[in-house]
């Protein structure tokens, strides 16, 4: 073994061992409790069941969990129409401008999420900026009701996670060749086609990145659903979060946590071939 | 390939010899509590009094420490704050600490009403800390005539549509409709359960939120007109807004009480029930009642307060026999399951 071996080894150490104590452990207590029974008053009893899994399936939270897809499927598609565009404005800018812009782009990341959730809230509550400027417009009827609805849900997941896709869109833009899409002009498509055909095809890694990030991100948050929902939308994260904190019923919430994880590690893995797929097509046609 | 096995193993080593030496406690009281439930300055004062230090530490909810406690038949911890149905389920599971007669001298400061609580008589093993009620917390200048009914909030005039909210915590949004059908606090027929869960989702339609922490907040606004609110979460508003009213409703509600317990499994029970002779000193519960509003059930204490606190916030002001007609929350037993099945429901219903 190669002394160069050793030393990387013992460099990625740390990591590893981060990795193995926080993450690979944890899952593995949470998945042994997702089995387990739960004790009357908190905790857990170590009788074995398969129980916690056939709850998940029961109508109720069948439907919590439809609904978290539908918020989460419907914030990825926000998000993707929203970056393409901005990401794509970053790329057709000045090479020397693109870190500025990029950097506005990702600046309010660098807040608080909770201090970003809640400035949602003073824009968009009955007696609110957006309201207020409504009146001083000239306004005269009932304030809009903004907040507490699955609007003002997914406008909150949007905006925390639209950077992300920017960046990931960005990233696949700018790698981009410019010499096909010249070619795809030069041989007579136009440019709605060109974009169809060339650049979108192109920087699906882009955008399966960026919106396997926002839904895996969405479907699993409870605080956005809790501050801007206002608690009249359950979603997965937080029917977790009250078996835990409230309903002391800890192998349903793994379970719940387990079925998350699955759902997060089957979109990471389609995701990871698609673009292994992708890439591997490239190499081919650069080859051929 | 030994070499790093052997290396991985060692910083796998280093790194729990690190974190173990980080879990090293040297006070001598461990105490959780909520945050902000008690005076800031307590390690400080309590030291300066007996010697003694203290570390505080924080849970969220009752349901947080239980899960902790009942895993841990409560080792680590001295003294624990938690609501009345709480302390009388680990009493029922044999980890308090009997607190004996003689042994905490200043329980004598107590309201005679709060030596007499159905869950524990005579001070067995918990002392109560504050108590008080839940009830309907409005702007009077918003709300026309006093919203004295739990129908105001279920079934609201049209006026109020949409500027309601609930609390969301299982009990007091269950209470809200159980009241409201008739039936007690502490129902466990699950068919009056079933009716006050479909009274709650059609209250759904009229509200605004569900929210526990900024309820009050809400009404200083003018977002919310009518809350349904704990007796000192109300004074919060009340406090920036003069307008701000609270009714118990005429139907009843609930009486809670948070309670002080000794771990039977603390190592420094002598130190434990200092403590706690030292909070039901008039001046150190006093702070309670005048800090975070809620009534303590201290004779001395509630004498102490400044009159003016009692006439800005008329809740501090109620008897100890009028708060005791109130109904007990009582732990639910197996029936906890069906009260979370339909606040799930109630959450989940379009």
């Amino acid at each position: 073994m190669s002394s160069q071996t050793v030393r990387s080894n013992l460099m990625a150490l740390p990591a590893v061992a981060w990795l193995f104590l926080f993450m690979v452990v944890p899952c593995l207590i949470i998945l042994a409790y997702a089995f387990l029974t739960r004790g009357l008053y908190g905790g857990i009893e170590y009788t074995p069941t398969a129980e916690n899994f056939q709850r998940v399936i029961d109508p109720l939270y069948a439907k919590i969990f439809l609904t978290s897809v539908r918020i989460a499927g419907l914030a990825t598609l926000l998000a993707i129409l929203i970056a393409y565009p901005a990401a794509y404005a970053i790329c057709l800018s000045p090479k020397r401008t693109q870190p500025l812009l990029l950097f506005f782009a990702v600046l309010p990341f660098w807040s608080n999420y909770l201090i970003r959730t809640y400035a949602w809230i003073v824009l968009l509550n009955r007696e609110g900026l957006i309201n207020n400027l409504l009146r001083w417009f000239g306004y005269e009827g009932e304030p809009l009701a903004l907040l507490y609805r699955e609007g003002a849900v997914i406008t909150g997941l949007v905006y925390n996670y639209l950077p992300f896709v920017i960046l990931a869109i960005y990233s696949s833009l700018s790698r981009l060749n410019g010499e096909l899409i010249e070619a795809s002009r030069d041989l007579g498509a136009g440019r709605v086609r060109t974009f169809f055909r060339v650049t979108l095809p192109l920087t699906m890694p882009g955008v399966a990145a960026g919106g396997v990030f926002v839904f895996v991100l969405s479907i699993g948050n409870f605080v956005t659903p809790a501050l801007l929902g206002g608690g009249r939308f359950q979603m997965i994260g937080n029917l977790v979060y009250d078996q835990f904190l409230t309903a002391n019923d800890w192998p349903f919430g793994a379970a719940l946590g387990m079925v998350l994880i699955a759902i997060m590690i089957g979109l990471l893995l389609l995701q990871a071939r698609a673009s292994a797929r992708f890439c591997g097509e490239k190499q081919e046609a650069a080859n051929g | 390939m030994k070499t790093s096995v052997k290396l991985r193993l060692a910083g796998l080593a280093t790194t729990a010899m690190v974190l173990s030496a980080g879990t090293v406690l040297s006070a001598d009281l461990v105490i959780s509590n909520w945050a902000g439930y008690m005076a800031p300055d307590i390690a400080e004062t309590f030291k300066a009094a007996t010697g003694l230090t203290i570390e505080v530490v924080n849970h969220a909810t009752n349901e947080e420490i239980m899960g902790k406690l009942m895993a841990g038949q409560g080792k680590g911890y001295d003294v624990v704050f938690v609501s009345s149905p709480f302390a009388h389920i680990l009493n029922g599971q044999g980890l308090l600490e009997p607190l004996g007669p003689g042994k905490v001298p200043n329980l004598k400061n107590l309201y005679p009403q709060a030596t007499k609580l159905a869950f524990d008589p005579g001070n067995t093993y918990a002392v109560p800390y504050a108590w008080g009620t839940t009830g309907l917390c409005y702007r009077s200048d918003l709300v026309e005539g006093t919203p004295d009914s739990w129908s105001y909030l279920l079934n609201p005039p049209a006026a109020l549509k949409g500027k309601i909210t609930m609390l969301s915590t299982d009990r007091w949004l269950m209470a809200a409709g159980l009241l409201y059908k008739g039936y007690s606090v502490n129902e466990k027929d699950a068919a009056k359960i079933e009716e006050a869960k479909n009274a709650l989702i059609e209250a759904k339609k009229n509200l605004l939120a569900y929210d526990d922490t900024t309820f009050f907040s809400k009404l200083v606004s003018g977002e919310a007109s009518l809350v349904q609110a704990w007796d000192g979460w109300c004074n919060y508003g009340i406090a920036e807004n003069d307008k701000i009213k609270f009714v118990v409703p005429k139907e009843g509600s609930d009486l809670w009480i948070d309670t002080m317990v000794v771990m039977k499994n603390s190592e420094h029970k002598e130190a434990a029930l200092k403590f706690l002779d030292f909070i039901l000193e008039a001046k150190n519960h006093a702070w309670a009642a005048s800090n975070i509003f809620y009534e303590v059930p201290n004779k001395p204490a509630m004498e102490s307060l400044d009159p003016e606190l009692v006439k800005k916030y008329p809740t501090m002001g109620v008897s100890p026999e009028t708060l005791v007609k109130y109904e007990e929350l009582q732990d639910l037993g197996e029936a906890q399951r069906d009260y979370s099945r339909a606040v799930s429901e109630i959450k989940a219903a379009n």
